[in-house]
């Protein structure tokens, strides 16, 4: 169970939901109107006022990294730092070694990753090209098996077919009913109604928020 | 041998060669002539204060007034590290970690090399200590300079990356290790190269002095092969420590990128093409 209390993100008003587990919110509104950064600030990626809790354990009181491991910020453009998805998926244990991200278990991470893969068309090869030389869909579907690969209990979906077309979108569609059914929590930042149709158990309308402070005298001669 | 004392004529006729430069820019109609007179006066103002500045803390002899040399000496070259960053920080921690960087490593390079190289009598010896401090303390600065125009560069250009390593749960160290990377590199690469030139392409300052001042040249070589040892050691502690630094200064505790407290990109030159 995710539950934002009082959460202050961006142009926004404080916001307080409830999301249960194997649940799916929408999140809709307007661009600009704070959609990425409410679930960045739900990431703890940015400053922000208010409170989350996770089952019950407030986000301030877990450490930065593990609340990160539990809710995990998926981008509509994942970035990458490394010359090939491989290198950004696996990296070195801060206890010395090369993990899989977050799984202790080397053997049924492989097998995880390899189930991911092919649960949104990609094989195994892809994990060896140059990153420039991935087409975009390419990239963002190999962005959300990396950010699921160690199995995050949330997970913030910021436009996860922006970039595909429909037959793939459909997979993506697929692996996060599968993620439901088995009990994860997921916000869905979403252009697509069809798909929040499809996915989504609520809706969450962000309204567009007039500027702070409007230009005044604008207003005062008319 | 001996050394060649320069008495005001001499001074007098080195300040001719002034005129080149004036000649230049009312031919070219550069108008630097003003700004070549007030960089002159300023020069010789500035050296013969310290000349005499620097003939007072000798003559003390104390440890307490060579320490306060040093302090000062540190702290301005803190400010200078960094106040020509391209894009400076919001707050006063990166002046605090600037100079606490050099403060603590000059003064150590700088005691490792009396104390424990040369051994002088009194170890405080300002006529020993300072010189050499200031040498670290110039080639620190530099060190640390760029080291955080690296660091405040990579992060800002590479912020996605670093924050999809930040949202998979690696810590802000793992998430910035290849700026870190980049600013240690680059930070260390002056040093390197002038160990690498030194005596071939270049003749370092301190030698070129000792031996105008009458030393001899084998002398002098092994009092700079000295220096630069101490140079890289220091160096390499300062940058080491300034990038660590700059990486806590750029996140905060919760392992967020922290952009927000650089402030916009500065110009790097004034309207009228000066600069500084």
């Amino acid at each position: 169970m995710l539950r934002v209390e009082k959460l202050k993100a961006g142009p926004q008003p404080a916001l307080s939901f409830e999301v249960a587990d194997g649940k799916c919110l929408a999140v809709v509104g307007p661009s600009g109107a704070g959609k990425t950064r409410l679930l960045r600030a739900i990431a703890d990626l940015d400053p922000s006022g208010g409170r989350v809790f996770l089952d019950g354990a407030e986000r301030s009181e877990v450490p930065a990294t593990q609340w990160r491991a539990w809710v995990r910020y998926c981008a509509a453009e994942p970035a990458w730092w490394s010359e090939t998805p491989r290198t950004g998926i696996w990296f070195e244990s801060p206890h010395g070694g090369v993990v899989q991200a977050g799984t202790r278990d080397k053997l049924a991470g492989d097998k995880r990753l390899q189930r991911l893969l092919s649960s949104v068309g990609l094989s195994a090869s892809h994990l060896d090209r140059p990153i420039s030389a991935l087409s975009t869909g390419e990239r963002q579907r190999l962005g959300i098996v990396r950010a699921l690969l160690d199995d995050p209990k949330v997970v913030l979906f910021d436009e996860p077919t922006a970039s595909l077309d429909s037959a793939n979108s459909a997979l993506i569609d697929e692996l996060v009913k599968f993620l439901l059914l088995a009990g994860r929590t997921i916000l869905l930042v979403s252009h697509d109604p069809r798909q929040i149709e499809r996915l989504a158990h609520a809706r969450l309308q962000l309204t567009q928020v007039e500027p702070l402070q409007a230009p005044a005298d604008l207003g005062a001669q008319s | 041998m001996e050394a060649h004392p320069l008495g005001l004529g001499g001074l007098a006729l080195a300040a001719g060669l002034i005129a080149i430069n004036a000649a230049i820019s009312i031919a070219f109609r550069l108008g630097l002539e003003r700004t070549l007179l007030i960089a002159s006066l300023r020069m010789v103002a500035q050296l013969a204060a310290v000349g005499v500045v620097l003939k007072l803390i000798f003559d003390a002899q104390s440890p307490w007034v060579t320490l306060l040399a040093g302090l000062l000496m540190a702290l301005v070259a803190g400010f200078e590290a960094v106040s020509r960053l391209e894009r400076p920080f919001a707050t006063w921690h990166a002046y605090g970690l600037g100079a606490g960087t050099l403060l603590v490593t000059g003064m150590l390079g700088a005691m490792y090399a009396t104390a424990g190289v040369i051994g002088p009598d009194p170890w405080y010896q300002p006529r020993v200590v300072l010189p050499i401090l200031g040498m670290v303390l110039g080639n620190t600065l530099t060190g640390i300079s760029l080291v955080l125009d690296t660091i405040t560069d990579v992060a800002s250009r590479e912020r996605a990356a670093i924050e999809a390593r930040l949202a998979l749960g690696h810590t802000r160290f793992m998430a910035l290790d290849e700026v870190v990377r980049r600013a240690l590199k680059t930070g260390l690469t002056p040093i390197l190269n002038s160990m690498a030139v030194a005596g071939v392409v270049s003749l370092p300052g301190m030698m070129t002095g000792q031996i105008l001042a009458g030393a001899a040249p084998l002398e002098a070589a092994k009092y700079q092969i000295m220096i630069l040892f101490v140079i890289a050691g220091s160096t390499a502690l300062a940058v080491t420590a300034t990038a660590l630094g700059g990486v806590l200064l750029l996140t905060d505790d919760r392992h967020r990128l922290r952009l927000d407290r650089l402030l916009p990109r500065k110009r790097t030159s004034t309207p009228n093409g000066k600069k500084r």
